[in-house]
């Protein structure tokens, strides 16, 4: 559990170890990806292509596509995942438009 | 490929109960649902919650395992993670499963596909923080996490209810802040004899609010001017009650004023539908047994009109006898003796909708945001750009779609449609009606152009 | 007399025409169709483009190039006015191929209408790696491509948006919502639209797309338009990826890559569908197979706007004089010589174009 985060966890469970750009964190197996980014503190998830604007999950049933994260390449929600172990993810970042 | 006489879009409410029926019928059943597990968003994790969390989210959520045993038990083909992207002519359903393209054939489809929360498109509301309050409760039901010290905004009975389980959960909101004014109250009166019939509900709902005074939960009612700020992420709330500026300091928000048919798959495939002034919210056009006017397609549950979960197990129910009669698994009067207690406990679970819809309206500013507030998050396009445009002759969504962008990004217009509608409506003095939608088109769902290519002149299915 | 020209038609054709005459002060009414008339103009791929185009008829592929000449001063021209941009590149397009056969064939053509075209047709060959050098993600199954330097590309929305202000500021009237059901002449034109509005000029020009079909011959024009359906993706934003224009592949200046595109004789249904999406995919990932990994956001059908010929069709009408046939498919490419050239033949100046091989003439009567 991370005191930063506005999220209180009611319950434990075993935990797994994935990278968040790099960073390695600890989130409970099996968990909803983007709940658990939530609970160890990670609010901002990735910046806008059009404006460079910060967001996080905002729908959590795979609807709004904020939450989005980049996993092998590939850019997936993270609500929409399951946590496990060796999990690699990346923020997408930058303001990606070529002319922007 | 082998033709399914049913596939069942959506493994909530309506979508279970229509596959355990008809499946018990005799047809040959498959569900296709996004989920890891069955019982859609209102039942979402209800076959893995721990003891203390249903004690908290109470005995309407825990009795949604009573439908996913019996799905599970059935013989029912159950696809949990497909992430359906196209149904086109002869029912053939393209989705995604276990990272790959699939496909199987459908003689029948039922769209099962739920609610959305309504879009509140004020001030701050793409901000790190700022979450749906369906969102604040799936993240109670499925991971066992709640936010400390949140703001709750908005409108309608749900904000008691996830107010309730926050208290319940040992974290009580920060403060309650509804936008419904005295006068709603006042109007919906007028259907109380309809809301008396639905006395349950009422019941429930004076209990929940009298449970959140007894937490000590500051509520406002009546807000407005209702705006987040924050720097990079949620700070704070202000809002305007009683002619004073508020001001809540909170990192976290959750909004909610109503939730509206989620009607994308049933757009994609030309369903009529109609604009409901009741609901605030376009409905597909069905007939009693939930069948459209496309030939071959049923909805059932909230995609079909909001009616809540039980609304949702009746009329996938109906919609499984109409099926099943259709496709000659049993007889006309079959259908109609075990439809007729269905209607009418159906219609008691309705009795308290018109009530409800006039005592917690939408949040009139939400629904026609101030010319710099974003209304499509995605392609970040305001308010002002769609009145802008309607000025330059957009007449409908689509025009603005091509003009501003608004409804091209990956969430394709599911959280800008009906404000994109409402703020041409309102330029051009049309109804939402002769406004129209957006031209729903494949995918549904974003999905890998390799995936895609993988499936080229496939011939078979890789599912069976 | 409510307009010098009343144009029916509200797509990219209508309103380059219509600003052009503006721009000569005439008065220009413009009737538009509604939200869900078939629509080309938002359904396109964006080419600015030379190659391949009029490979049987020289003129053709001159007015294309004309037109290509001059489309970035008129891009400017109308972005200044309105102060909204229209994003361009010409910085050449590629045909990408990937078989020495197809190659060596396409060239063959090229070298013949080079040469009718006096040596104006600036183009080269590049071999794989050469090709791999100006696009460092193109894949080892394209063997080589076709770079024509009068090639690019245009964001066709953003087109449409800054002509629809300009045309507007220039003092054209354009009207939405409107179909058009009769179109009569008696000394001046009288146009009716199903709402009963009725509109009447001294001119009248024909660019409804494929609402031609059911004009033209109304107004004495053969009109032999047909629709052909080509279905087109769009992935979600991404780095730099794809630097020049193809048939294929392009980057958008907004950072999406656009696929295209079928050719399908389907009739009026501008559906997407499986086996469309997937082969266009499949072809996209062997030209930039680093596309696999993209998540396809949108998909559409859209219907082209064609001729026996594929040519563009500027006619005037032998039994209502004054009334203008002004149809094509490729409405983006050509929307600079609509704008500026296209004015003097309507208007009969000296300067008038030579578009008599793009007449109804070339049609046999049937």
């Amino acid at each position: 559990m991370n005191n930063a985060s506005p999220f209180l966890e009611l319950e434990s469970g075993p935990r797994v170890d994935i990278t968040w750009d790099g960073k390695p964190l600890s989130l409970p197996d099996g968990a909803n990806l983007a709940a658990a980014l939530l609970a160890c503190g990670i609010e901002v998830f990735r910046s806008t292509p059009v404006s460079g604007a910060p967001r996080g999950p905002f729908c959590m049933m795979g609807a709004c596509f904020d939450c989005l994260v980049e996993i092998d390449g590939v850019t997936r929600q993270a609500c929409m995942i399951e946590v496990k172990n060796g999990l690699d993810i990346k923020t997408i970042n930058v303001p990606r438009a070529p002319n922007a | 490929m082998r033709k399914r006489d049913l596939v069942v879009i959506g493994a909530g409410p309506a979508g279970m109960a229509a596959a355990v029926l008809a499946a018990e019928l005799g047809l040959d059943v498959t569900v296709l649902d996004e989920q890891v597990l069955p019982g859609g968003q209102i039942f979402r994790g209800v076959d893995r919650v721990s003891a203390s969390r249903s004690k908290i989210l109470g005995r309407d959520y825990t009795d949604g395992a009573r439908l996913t045993q019996d799905l599970r038990q059935s013989r029912i083909k159950h696809f949990s993670g497909a992430v359906v992207w196209a149904i086109e002519e002869n029912f053939r359903i393209s989705f995604t499963h276990e990272g790959r393209g699939a496909q199987i054939n459908a003689d029948r489809i039922l769209l099962a596909t739920g609610a959305l929360e309504r879009p509140m498109p004020i001030p701050g509301w793409t901000l790190p923080g700022v979450m749906t309050a369906g969102a604040g409760q799936i993240l109670l039901k499925q991971s066992g996490i709640v936010a400390q010290d949140a703001v709750l905004v908005g409108s309608g009975p749900f904000l008691y209810l996830i107010a309730t389980q926050m208290v319940g959960a040992g974290t009580p909101p920060a403060a309650v802040i509804e936008t419904q004014r005295l006068r709603d109250m006042i109007r919906a009166t007028r259907h109380l004899g309809g809301a008396l019939r639905g006395w349950p509900y009422l019941a429930k709902g004076l209990k929940m609010i009298s449970e959140i005074k007894r937490a000590r939960v500051p509520r406002y009612t009546g807000a407005t001017q209702i705006a987040i700020e924050g720097e990079g992420k949620a700070a704070a709330l202000t809002f305007i009650h009683k002619r004073q500026k508020k001001r809540v300091a909170c990192k976290t928000v959750y909004l909610h004023h109503g939730v509206v048919p989620n009607t994308h798959a049933a757009r994609s495939l030309g369903i009529s539908h109609r604009w409901d002034a009741g609901q605030v919210s376009f409905v597909p056009e069905l007939n009693p047994w939930g069948q459209s006017d496309v030939a071959g397609v049923f909805i059932a549950g909230d995609g079909a009109g909001i009616g809540g979960a039980k609304v949702a197990e009746y009329a996938g129910q109906l919609a499984a006898l109409k099926v099943a009669e259709e496709l000659n698994c049993i007889s006309i009067s079959h259908r109609n003796r075990v439809a007729v207690p269905l209607r009418r406990a159906l219609a008691r679970e309705m009795a308290v909708r018109p009530f409800l819809d006039a005592a917690y309206p939408p949040f009139e500013e939400a629904l026609s945001p101030s010319d710099s507030t974003l209304v499509c998050r995605c392609e970040e396009v305001t308010a002002g750009d769609i009145r802008k445009y309607a000025r330059l002759g957009c007449l409908g969504p689509n025009q603005t779609k091509a003009f501003a962008r608004a409804g091209m990004g990956p969430c394709q217009g599911r959280y800008c449609g009906l404000t994109v509608t409402a703020l041409l409506a309102e330029a051009n003095g049309l109804s939402p009606d002769q406004t129209g939608y957006y031209r729903i088109r494949a995918p549904l769902k974003p999905v890998t152009l390799g995936e895609l290519a993988a499936m080229d002149n496939m011939s078979e299915g890789p599912v069976d | 007399m409510e307009s010098d020209y009343t144009i029916i038609g509200g797509g990219i054709v209508g309103l380059s025409v219509g600003w052009g005459l503006l721009q000569r002060g005439r008065t220009v009414t413009i009737l538009d169709g509604d939200d869900g008339s078939f629509r080309a103009s938002r359904g396109n791929f964006g080419l600015v483009w030379v190659q391949s185009k009029g490979m049987n008829q020289p003129r053709y592929a001159k007015w294309s190039q004309q037109s290509a000449e001059i489309w970035a001063n008129f891009a400017n021209e109308i972005s200044d006015n309105t102060g909204k941009p229209v994003p361009l590149e010409q910085n050449g397009g590629l045909d990408l191929h990937f078989s020495e056969a197809s190659l060596d064939s396409t060239v063959q053509q090229y070298e013949k209408l080079k040469a009718q075209l006096g040596g104006d047709y600036p183009y080269e060959v590049l071999g794989h790696n050469a090709l791999r050098r100006a696009e460092p993600h193109i894949g080892p199954k394209v063997i080589g491509a076709i770079l024509h330097h009068q090639d690019g590309h245009a964001n066709p929305l953003k087109l449409m948006v800054a002509l629809a202000a300009d045309v507007r500021r220039l003092g054209g009237r354009v009207v939405s919502g409107k179909l058009v059901t009769k179109v009569t002449k008696q000394g001046a034109f009288c146009i009716t639209c199903t709402d009963g509005t009725s509109i009447s000029s001294d001119k009248v020009i024909l660019s409804a797309g494929l609402g031609v079909a059911q004009l033209g011959p109304m107004m004495g024009f053969k009109a032999p338009i047909r629709p052909q359906r080509g279905q087109v993706l769009i992935t979600e934003k991404l780095p730099k990826l794809i630097n020049r224009p193809s048939l294929i592949a392009r980057q958008v200046d907004e950072g999406g890559i656009q696929i295209g595109a079928t050719n399908e004789e389907v009739g009026l249904n501008d559906r997407e569908t499986q086996p469309g999406l997937s082969g266009l995919a499949a072809e996209a990932i062997a030209a930039y197979p680093a596309l696999a990994r993209a998540q396809l956001v949108r998909s559409w059908g859209a219907l082209r706007i064609l001729s026996p010929d594929g040519l563009p069709i500027y006619q005037e009408s032998e039994d209502m004089p004054g009334a203008y046939l002004v149809t094509c498919h490729s409405g983006i490419t050509l929307a600079a010589a609509h704008a500026r050239l296209l004015p003097d033949w309507l208007e009969s100046t000296n300067a008038a174009p030579d578009l008599e091989v793009f007449s109804e003439q070339r049609f046999a009567v049937s």
